[in-house]
């Protein structure tokens, strides 16, 4: 029987456990503005885990792992400029991470997360609503998060010209786990 | 000897002319330095320039081809042979269909790496083919290569007219010169 018991209280706690991200449905697309031409790139290698059930939002939280490296723009000197020291100096800082603090719900299916997001060392607050849907067995984010890339130092000299490349980039997730039960 | 006049390309067709002769050299100048240039603001900002330049040339070329049709086009000199005018016309045609596959080949390659060609900054054009980077970067040595023949086709077009000029003194440049028909020394 005690076998049995450990297994229930396991099952009962699994909404409390952090879920492993479905890192072949999450992504990560990005919009920067060059000389006001909208360009889309993404990040497409990104870890981490999610807990959060809509019945108990507030005891949800969230810690991704991003990539530097797995970048991607349009051109193929554009994604390997990125990974310069001037941009993300992906070899010192080879990963960015976002670490939610608390989630609000907003109502219906919308919620708001703050949390603390560290890119090339830099760490920043920030803060975005995002809706949570259910597709099949999967549990997805989605949302939107403007940045600036220059409170990162993500462009510096020459790069740091917002004539060339806008601060603000808008940042798109769509983060997918394992719906608990 | 004919009437002056009926020598010489129409007015607009000589502006016309003149006006994408510039614009070419200038596009194909920079896109020199473009290609020179290790990616850095300077550079972005020629490729933004030299994209406009390029489709003022796309657009200017329509308007060209519309203007031939409608106009009067000069008859070759007659001390040329048939031969000889058969290969001026022939090159005539392959300056026109590079000038339209030229700017064609750089809008399409954009239009594969996924960004989008803004011309002067307010007209958003299409992007005909779907963001396919492979594609792109054969687009990129497409564009290389037709720029190539462009450049080869316009020294050759050049040297023609100066030779005829200068040397066979038929007055070959009378007929595209700027600024109207008081100019007609012949
Ligand atoms: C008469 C029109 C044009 C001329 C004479 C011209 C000429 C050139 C030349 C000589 C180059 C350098 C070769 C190279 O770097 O590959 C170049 C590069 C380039 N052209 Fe054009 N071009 C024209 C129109 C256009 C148009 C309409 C576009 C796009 C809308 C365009 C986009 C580009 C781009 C993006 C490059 C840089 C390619 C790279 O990354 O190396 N061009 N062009």
């Amino acid at each position: 029987m005690k076998p049995y018991l450990a297994a229930c209280l396991l099952v009962a706690s699994a909404p409390l456990l952090a879920a492993p991200i479905d890192s072949g449905q999450s992504r990560i697309d990005f919009t920067l503005k060059q000389m006001d031409i909208p360009m889309q790139g993404q990040f497409k290698r990104i870890g981490g885990d999610v807990t959060l059930d809509p019945a108990n939002a507030a005891q949800g939280r969230a810690n991704l792992t991003i990539q530097i490296a797995s970048i991607s723009l349009p051109t193929a000197d554009a994604t390997a400029q990125t990974k310069q020291p001037a941009w993300f100096n992906a070899t010192r800082f080879p990963t960015a991470q976002l670490i939610t603090s608390s989630i609000k719900p907003l109502g219906g299916n919308r919620f708001q997360f703050s949390g603390k997001l560290t890119i090339k060392g830099t760490t920043r607050d920030v803060s975005a609503p995002f809706t949570l849907s259910r597709q099949g067995a999967l549990s997805v984010v989605d949302g939107t998060l403007p940045v600036s890339r220059l409170a990162y130092k993500v462009g510096e000299g020459e790069w740091a010209d917002t004539d060339t490349v806008a601060d603000s980039v808008l940042i798109k997730f769509h983060i997918a786990y394992p719906s608990s039960k | 000897m004919k009437p002056a006049n009926n020598a010489r390309y129409a007015a607009p067709m000589v502006l016309l002319h003149w006006l994408m002769a510039i614009l070419i050299v200038t596009a194909f100048a920079v896109g020199l330095k473009i290609w020179s240039l290790p990616l850095s603001p300077l550079r972005l900002k020629l490729i933004l320039g030299h994209k406009s330049a390029g489709i003022a040339v796309l657009l200017l070329l329509a308007l060209r081809v519309i203007v031939r049709l409608a106009s009067h086009v000069p008859p070759l000199p007659a001390h040329m042979s048939p031969i000889e005018q058969r290969l001026a016309h022939l090159g005539h045609l392959a300056l026109y269909v590079l000038m339209l596959a030229v700017p064609l080949s750089g809008w399409a390659m954009s239009s594969a790496y996924g960004i989008p060609v803004v011309f002067l900054g307010v007209l958003h054009l299409p992007e005909w083919i779907a963001s396919d980077p492979t594609l792109a970067e054969q687009l990129r040595w497409l564009h290389r290569g037709l720029n190539l023949l462009l450049a080869l086709t316009i020294v050759g077009h050049a040297f023609f007219a100066l030779k005829h000029h200068f040397f066979d003194h038929d007055g070959m440049l009378n007929r595209m010169r700027l600024g109207g028909s008081r100019s007609m020394e012949k």
